[in-house]
This record gives C-alpha cells, sequence and structure tokens, in this order.
C-alpha cells in the first residue's frame, strides 16, 4: 500500500500536477473545517485541564472539604475522583461525535477534491 | 484475614516457584512463536517501524493499553492504594485524563503526516537535520529513562515473586528479560510487538477482573463495606480515604504532587512510543478509535485497581506487605494468594502464579514498546536521515534498526543490573516530565502555530530536555533522602522529586522565545502542506 519513496522529506510529497497546498489552506472549505477543529478542539482542552487541576488543588489544600462524608463510607473526594473518570469518558465520545459529524466529512471533501485534481 | 507472618508468604511463593516458572515460560515461549510468524511477514520499512499499518482501531486500542499499563500502574498502583489508600487512587487518574490530550490534539494529525518516528512530525516544516538529531535524542534519553525503571522494576519483582534472594539471580533475571525482548523487537519489530503487548493487554485485564470480582464478592458487592474494612484494617482509620497520606505531608509534598500531575497529563501525548503506536493503523479515523480504546480499556482497569488496593488493605495485615516490599509492589500478587485460599491453598497458589505471570508479561510487553520506539528513532531519525542524509536505502534501514535494537537492549540491560539495587521507580514520572517537557509543546507548536521555526523546536526540545534532567539530578529522586537512588550521600538543592512545574512551562516558553528570536522566516508553504495533510489525510502513509 505505500508506495511513496523510502524518503520521507516534506518536498517529496509534492507533485507536479497537483494543486498547492497554499491554495487549499487559503480555500473556505478548509477554513471551516480547520474552524471545526480548533473551536472544539482548544477550548475543552483548557477546560478539562483545568477540570484534572481544581480536584488536584481540592485534593491537596481542601481537605476538610473532600472528606465530607457523602453515603456509607464513600466521602466528596471519591465522588470528584471518579467524577475524573466519568468526564473523561463523556469527553472522549463527545469529541468523537463532533469528528464524525463536523471534521470527517470536511476533511474527505478536500481530500477527495485534491486526489480529483492532482 | 492473614495472620501468617510475612515469612510465611515468602516461602510459599518459593513453593509456587515451579507453577510461575512453568507460566513465565509458557508465556515466553507463546509470544517468542508470535514473534517469529511476526516476523516472516516483516517485508519492508513500513512492515518494521509501523507493522504494515493494518492493524484495527480496536487491536491498536488494546495493543496501546499494553504499551502504556506497566507494571508501575499495575503493582505500583494497586500498592501505592493498599500503603496511602486515597492518595494512591489520586495518583492513577493524571494517567487517564492524559489522554484526552493525545485524542483531541495529537493522534490524528500526528498519523495524517508522520510516517514512522515522533522526529517525522517535529522536523516536518524544520530544517531536517538539527530537528530530527533533537527528536532522536530526546527519544532516547525517555525510551532510556523509562527502560532502565522498567528493566530494574523487573529485576526486583520478578525475584520477589519466584523468592529469589541471590544476586546472582536478579541479574540473570534482568538479562532473560533483555534478551527477550530483543528477540520481540529486533525479529517481529512492530507487527511482532503489536501481537505481545495485544495478548499481555487481554491477560492483564482477565487478570484483573477475575481478582476484583472476587475482592467484590468477598464484600458482596458493597463498595462502601470495602472502603470501611480497608480503613480499619489500615490502622489509620477514616484517614486512609482522605487525601493526604502520601502527598498531602507538607507544602513541599503538596507542590510535588501538583508538578506530577501537570507531568502525567502533558506527559502521554509525547511519549514516544506511544506515538508511534499511531502509525499502525491505516487511517486517522482509525487512530481516534483506537484512543477511544484505550480509554475505555485502561480506565477500566484503573477502576479495579480501586478494587485490588483497597483490597489487599482490607484482607491483607499492612506489616506484611511493607515487609514484602516497602513500596507496596507485591501486594497485588499477595492479594491474589489471600483471596484465592490464602499461603499454602492451592487456589491462593494457582491464583498468585497467575498473577505473577500477568505482571511478567506486562513488564516484557512494555519494554519491548520502549526498546521499538528507541531504535526506530535511532535507525530512521539519527542514522537514515542526519548521517546518511535520506539516502540510506530501506534495507539498510531497518539493518540498522536491528542492530540499533540489540544495542540499545544490551545498554538498558547492562544499566538495569547496576541499577538493580537502585531506587529508580522515580524514572518513570521522570520520563513523563521529559516528555511533556520536550516533546509535546514541539508537538504542539508544530502543528498549530504558523510562525514557529527550526531554533524554536531546537530551543524547547534541548531545553526542555536538559532543564528536566538537570533538576533531577539535584532532586531528592537522586540524593538526599533515604529513597533516594543514591541516598548515603547528599548533593540535593531542588526541593522537588518533580521537576514538570519548571519544566514544561519552560519548554514551551523556550519554543516561543526561540522562534520570536529567529532570524529564520518560517516557510509558509511548508506550514500550508504540513497544515492540509495533518486535518485532511491527503498524501498520508
Amino acid at each position: 500500500m505505500d508506495t511513496a519513496p523510502a524518503s520521507d522529506r516534506p518536498g517529496d510529497q509534492l507533485r507536479q500536477d497537483h494543486p498547492s497546498y497554499a491554495e487549499v489552506q487559503a480555500s473556505a472549505e478548509f477554513a471551516e473545517l480547520r474552524g471545526a477543529h480548533r473551536s472544539f478542539a482548544f477550548p475543552l482542552t483548557v477546560a478539562f485541564v483545568t477540570w484534572y487541576l481544581l480536584y488536584v488543588l481540592l485534593s491537596n489544600y481542601a481537605g476538610g472539604f473532600m472528606s465530607a462524608k457523602v453515603v456509607g463510607n464513600i466521602n466528596v473526594a471519591l465522588v470528584f475522583g471518579l467524577a475524573q473518570f466519568l468526564t473523561t469518558f463523556l469527553i472522549a465520545w463527545w469529541y468523537s461525535r463532533h469528528a464524525a459529524a463536523k471534521l470527517d466529512p470536511r476533511a474527505e471533501a478536500i481530500k477527495a477534491r485534491m486526489e480529483g485534481e492532482a | 484475614m492473614s495472620t501468617a507472618g510475612h515469612l510465611l508468604a515468602v516461602e510459599s511463593t518459593s513453593d509456587n516457584r515451579p507453577l510461575i516458572i512453568t507460566l513465565f515460560t509458557v508465556f515466553v515461549l507463546a509470544t517468542l512463536a508470535i514473534t517469529v510468524w511476526a516476523g516472516r511477514q516483516t517485508k519492508d520499512a513500513n512492515d518494521f517501524y509501523a507493522g504494515g499499518r493494518q492493524f484495527s482501531g480496536f487491536q491498536n486500542g488494546l495493543a496501546i493499553s499494553g504499551d502504556y499499563m506497566s507494571a508501575a500502574s499495575f503493582l505500583g498502583i494497586a500498592g501505592a492504594i493498599a500503603l496511602a489508600g486515597y492518595d494512591g487512587f489520586l495518583y492513577s487518574i493524571g494517567f487517564l485524563v492524559a489522554w484526552l490530550v493525545a485524542l483531541l490534539l495529537v493522534a490524528e494529525p500526528l498519523r495524517n503526516s508522520g510516517r514512522y518516528t515522533m522526529g517525522d512530525v517535529l522536523a516536518y516544516r524544520m530544517r531536517q537535520r538539527p530537528v530530527r538529531t533533537a527528536a532522536g535524542v530526546s527519544t532516547i534519553v525517555v525510551s532510556i529513562f523509562y527502560l532502565l525503571a522498567q528493566m530494574a522494576g523487573a529485576g526486583v519483582l520478578v525475584s520477589l515473586l519466584l523468592g529469589i534472594t541471590s544476586e546472582a539471580g536478579k541479574i540473570l533475571i534482568v538479562v532473560l528479560v533483555g534478551v527477550v525482548m530483543i528477540l520481540y523487537v529486533s525479529i517481529g519489530g512492530m507487527k511482532g510487538t503489536t501481537w505481545v503487548q495485544m495478548v499481555k493487554a487481554v491477560l492483564l485485564i482477565a487478570g484483573t477482573l477475575l481478582i476484583t470480582f472476587l475482592v467484590l464478592l468477598k464484600f458482596n458487592f458493597n463498595v462502601s463495606d470495602l472502603l470501611g474494612e480497608a480503613a480499619k484494617n489500615s490502622g489509620l482509620g477514616k484517614e486512609f480515604l482522605e487525601p493526604g497520606q502520601k502527598y498531602g505531608v507538607n507544602a513541599t509534598s503538596k507542590l510535588d504532587f501538583i508538578s506530577l500531575g501537570i507531568a502525567l497529563v502533558l506527559g502521554t501525548a509525547g511519549l514516544p512510543h506511544i506515538l508511534i503506536r499511531f502509525y499502525t493503523v491505516p487511517t486517522a479515523k482509525a487512530a481516534r478509535k483506537s484512543v477511544n480504546w484505550a480509554i475505555g480499556i485502561i480506565g477500566g482497569f484503573y477502576l479495579m485497581t480501586i478494587a485490588l488496593g483497597f483490597g489487599a488493605a482490607a484482607l491483607l495485615n499492612r506489616d506484611d506487605i511493607i515487609a514484602s516490599n516497602k513500596a507496596g509492589n507485591t501486594a497485588a500478587p499477595l492479594l491474589a494468594e489471600e483471596i484465592g485460599g490464602g499461603a499454602d491453598s492451592t487456589g491462593g497458589a494457582i491464583l498468585l502464579a497467575v498473577i505473577s505471570a500477568v505482571a511478567f508479561a506486562t513488564i516484557l510487553a512494555v519494554v519491548a514498546g520502549l526498546t521499538l520506539a528507541s531504535s526506530s528513532s535511532f535507525a530512521h531519525d539519527l542514522y537514515a536521515n542526519v548521517i546518511r542524509k535520506g539516502q540510506a536505502s530501506q534495507k539498510e534501514e531497518i539493518s540498522a534498526a536491528r542492530w540499533a535494537t540489540v544495542g540499545i537492549g544490551t545498554v538498558a540491560v547492562v544499566l538495569g543490573v547496576f541499577a538493580r539495587d537502585l531506587n529508580v521507580a522515580g524514572l518513570v514520572a521522570l520520563a513523563f516530565a521529559v516528555a511533556a517537557s520536550a516533546n509535546l509543546p514541539t508537538i504542539l507548536y508544530s502543528l498549530f502555530w504558523k510562525r514557529f521555526t527550526t531554533q524554536g523546536a531546537l530551543w524547547s526540545i534541548y531545553g526542555g530536555l536538559v532543564s528536566s534532567v538537570f533538576l533531577v539530578l539535584f532532586s531528592p529522586v537522586v540524593s538526599g533522602k533515604e529513597t533516594s537512588m543514591f541516598p548515603d550521600v547528599d548533593f540535593h538543592w531542588f526541593p522537588l522529586e518533580n521537576p514538570g512545574l519548571i519544566s514544561i512551562p519552560l519548554g514551551f516558553l523556550l519554543g516561543w522565545l526561540g522562534t520570536m528570536v529567529s532570524k529564520e522566516q518560517p516557510d509558509p508553504e511548508k506550514y500550508a502542506e504540513l497544515e492540509v495533510r495533518s486535518l485532511t489525510g491527503y498524501g498520508a502513509h
């Protein structure tokens, strides 16, 4: 399946009859694709890192709050920790849904057009 | 409740030796057979480095889990929970959350634009030779630190499980692990390594599920009762279930935990042996699927370690755990023995042997992944692209990779033998810190910052690498504490064990600064190429 030359210097990828990458990059379709990725992934990354740091900071400096009993021997600290698992699973699911709906079709379309023109 | 003293536990371990050795041997022979089969199918560089790129998202998700869940997570986290309660659990969470960075920002663009190594993406739009050299150096340093911790740990752990006390026996085990790992990688390449990691992941999950089920059964699936018994039996009471036993001791240890947490979350997506796994699937979509599977598997696994760790605290005598291994690394195998019916019972012997074999498989799969990452980077980044300037044939490149495997494997064995009695567990956290400080900033800047230049990449990689290694050298990890690598000398002045708090921001800052002060103009055409390819998958290998 791999017929590209052994070297992988970037220049080797360019073929003569190929629309320039700069043209594709400047296109409205590509701007949409980039925007759909960045506007989703960047804020979400900031959010989950902050959420994790909040958990670490509370564990470090808010012992009283974290030790409060929820039910039986289960305290706030344990619930908070399990919530980190839950949010990780949910974010992974949410991103994959977003990617399938907003990223994959756009990426496919641009790729198909480039391959067609090449 | 285990009333037998720790001596009994150790004795019974040596009674079980034939069974444990049999299981070890079966695993090694079976995986070597897979390796030989995979080796026959390894014909070109694509096969050797990327396993032919034909693994499915699920298969790769399993292999990623097998690559990532080291003995440090399996035995280390269970042991940390068994001894420090809640703080052990707290430690495990960073390892999971980290996967979101890989999922959202790194896995897909890397799969689309790279070929065999992390260096492919770092050097994509930069001057090849200096950046490839930096990427190769950083890959090899991160992998060797990680490898050293695993090798030394393997010697200690396997000796303990087999009841070996002689120095010659411990050395033999490190050498044996090294030889098997070299065979896996040099013969089977990425294909063989991937299968070994998949088999290991299945064994690890099955073993953990079994013990978790038996522990929960003992408490009628009432987690609150399990926690209560663990707290009571630990002798610490309610505090055992609250933050603070390990990381909350004083202001420095609290700061240290913040540093560790940041390093874990940002380091995973910069670990070369994880990154090269994304090349083994055909598309970026499959890479995304593999991370999703990995998140599910790894998350499920860490949830089970809660039962394992608190189960050990509830069912074993705390002094026995500490007597067997100070860090609690044998808590999980001892728990398996207890839950199977206790020492001297057949059930106990079988479960202990099974869990020991799982731990052994875990070590082998992880060291194989690390060796592959470093020898790939040596052959592809340093040999083929820097030394031979891209003129090496595929055959020469694969041959270089195989020899690099033997060379790096040998270095790891020698270091592992010397380090066998040193406390090197801290090196795993260091590997994460170096990955987060030296690799992640350059990966992110390369992919998302148009203006980024060669000088920025070099400052960031070398700055992150040197600062993190330098700080650790003068930290309590190396000297000045009872738990240090060299406890008898003291030349430490940096108070934290993990350098991430300083070195990660520094790596990002240097990448920015190096770019801003460089005279070189970034090449907009090359950035266009990288951005278009990384987002669309056009021209992907």
